[in-house]
């Protein structure tokens, strides 16, 4: 900024104001927070069932839920990103199976190959994002179509490849559930600490680096992105590729809660991580939402199973009750976006 | 005062069997408000997006400061000084004024936070968006860290002219900034556009809005049939000779090559 401007500004007369905007306020800053109502919901969520039922609230049970809520957790990390660019990924659930059947069918024959293993996996997932990436971004298709695409051929290519369910031995692969840690009562395995650090990661990069900025911005508006210089190209296909590698660790993360793995695993990954980010404040449209609310989402499904469970409810009513989540989520989101237009 | 700054000469630009821009020519001048006006269909959008790198012209040249210029993309003319505000504003409405003033050019931190773990100087970005609306005289915006989507018409469009302002080095470039204002909110985006140019910014104000070409600019060029027809300048001339001259009704009068 030009010292001539600073000059001009000495000498300019004032711009009337034209509409009644309102001053953002400390109180209002919270509230605008996207975390604060998942978050509010999750809590809620707690203290009812720990009114409801005798068994919900006790450290067991929390930490079962945060084991529980590693695989999804993670898979709706790269679901957030592709989200907030303005499209969606089918085939998550089905890019991490076919990784855990890649890493698991090379790792059969050695504990030393269970390593080398892991790297043809992470390579095979990051590649899969790359591909839906580049097909979304330098052929501009819908990603939902590229997506259901890749999934359906993946459903196939992974039976295929093997039909039976394969086992990996204890080692490299199984030790995320190896290390568990006593913090008071919380029983908390690696799993649950390395989930935690990818959202910490990831919630920093979106928010504290160009790159972050540059994500909300195609998903905002795609053509103003182009026009201020922002390559959209390459922050769309390093999105998906950055989702691809979320998904392989994913994969390694459902190898701490169970060895065995079948082409049959995580039939509903994709909606189930739709539907943490949903519940998590992200909006389908794009732009707005955070990794931290996802996480939260997830734990919220994970709570109300929980807690329906403990309550003797029939598990069918769990379904309704995370439908009907999900629904208010997006009425609430498109409610706002109409009031802020 | 009266050096070229951005010249164009014979220009061409077809989309198939349609010929937008016919030979056209243009020049801008340094420390004036070079209005561009033209009947629909006259090509006058295609040859400013030739000028702000949006598209590739078929032939003719362009030239920044007496050299030639190929642009290839509207980050290559950036990177050359030219800004230009688009009539549906390139801004992401979730995001922050700070942060959509330095959309595409992020300032990062000093040292490994920025180096290694690049990290976002959001509080230098957002200091200098302070100073540049101190700068531009803007007293509309209440908070740098308000989303842009809780801004009216008229406040947007003042983000978006002092983006342009803040980065156009050598020329800044309006597409119908007034197009969707109110009269108070045009008038304070006019004062503006004033602002700008007695910085030493030459700008090009697009406009199908008479009355403000009138007010501001210092020439007028009137494109018609993909050719720049002449060039007046508003004290010479009533609104609807000026209007008769763009859509044909009267002969174009000898272009003039400065302001009065």
């Amino acid at each position: 900024m030009s010292e001539q401007l600073q000059q001009a500004g000495a000498k300019a007369a004032e711009v009337p104001d034209t509409s009644g905007t309102r001053a953002v306020t400390i109180v209002d800053r919270v509230f605008r927070n996207p975390v604060l109502g998942p978050l509010a919901a999750l809590i809620l969520a707690c203290l009812v069932f720990s009114v409801l039922t005798d068994n919900f609230f006790s450290a067991d049970n929390f930490s079962l839920i945060l084991q529980q809520s590693v695989v999804v957790g993670t898979l709706a990390l790269g679901q957030t990103i592709i989200i907030l660019t303005g499209g969606i990924d089918l085939a998550n659930g089905a890019i991490m199976v076919l990784g855990t059947l890649v890493i698991a069918k090379i790792a059969a024959d050695s504990l030393s190959l269970q390593l080398p293993a892991l790297a043809v996996g992470l390579l095979v997932c990051a590649a899969l994002g790359m591909v839906s990436g580049l097909i979304v971004s330098r052929l501009g298709l819908p990603p939902f179509i590229v997506t259901l695409g890749l999934l359906t051929i993946l459903q196939a290519a992974s039976r295929l490849y093997t039909k039976e369910t394969v086992l990996v031995d204890s080692g490299p692969l199984t030790f995320l559930s190896s290390g568990t840690y006593l913090f008071g009562y919380f029983r908390i395995t690696l799993g649950v600490i390395v989930v935690l650090l990818s959202v910490v990661v990831l919630h920093y990069a979106l928010t504290r680096t160009a790159w972050g900025r540059h994500v909300y911005a195609v998903g905002n508006n795609e053509l103003a992105a182009k026009r201020t210089g922002i390559n959209t190209q390459r922050v769309l296909i390093s999105v998906y590729v950055l989702a691809g590698v979320l998904y392989a660790l994913a994969a390694l993360q459902a190898f701490g809660r169970s060895p065995a793995t079948s082409p049959n695993a995580f039939p509903t990954a994709n909606l189930d991580t739709i539907t943490a980010v949903v519940i998590g404040g992200t909006s389908l449209f794009g732009g707005r939402g955070t990794v931290l609310g996802s996480y939260l989402g997830a734990l919220i499904v994970l709570v109300l199973q929980s807690g329906l469970t403990q309550a003797g409810i029939d598990p069918l009513y769990q379904n309704i009750v995370t439908g009907i989540l999900v629904i208010a989520a997006v009425a609430l989101d498109t409610v706002t976006r109409k009031k802020a237009r | 005062m009266n050096d070229i700054v951005l010249e164009a000469r014979g220009i061409v630009k077809r989309y198939g069997h349609v010929t937008a821009v016919a030979g056209a020519d243009f020049d801008l001048r340094a420390g004036e408000i070079l209005a561009v006006i033209g009947d629909n269909g006259a090509g006058k959008s295609s040859l400013i997006k030739v000028l702000s790198g949006d598209v590739v012209p078929d032939a003719g040249e362009v030239l920044l400061d007496g050299k030639q210029v190929h642009f290839k993309s509207p980050h290559d003319a950036q990177l050359a000084g030219i800004e230009t505000v688009y009539q549906d504003l390139a801004m992401a409405p979730a995001l922050d004024i700070a942060t959509n003033l330095f959309l595409g050019r992020e300032l990062r931190r000093k040292g490994p936070l920025g180096s290694v773990l690049r990290m976002l100087d959001v509080k230098e970005m957002r200091a200098q968006s302070r100073k540049q609306m101190d700068a531009l005289g803007i007293t509309t915006l209440q908070s740098i860290t308000q989303p842009v989507d809780s801004l009216s018409g008229g406040q947007r469009q003042t983000v978006a002219v002092a983006r342009a302002a803040a980065f156009g080095r050598r020329v800044v470039i309006m597409d119908e900034p007034t197009a969707a204002l109110g009269v108070r909110e045009s008038k304070g985006v006019l004062d503006l556009i004033r602002r700008i140019r007695d910085t030493g910014i030459p700008v090009v104000l697009i406009s199908h809005d008479m009355p403000a070409v009138f007010e501001v600019a210092d020439r007028i060029h009137i494109h018609r049939l993909g050719r720049r027809a002449t060039v007046v300048r508003p004290g010479d001339h009533e609104m609807n000779e000026v209007v008769g001259i763009m859509t044909g009704a009267l002969p174009p009068p000898a272009m003039v090559a400065e302001a009065s």
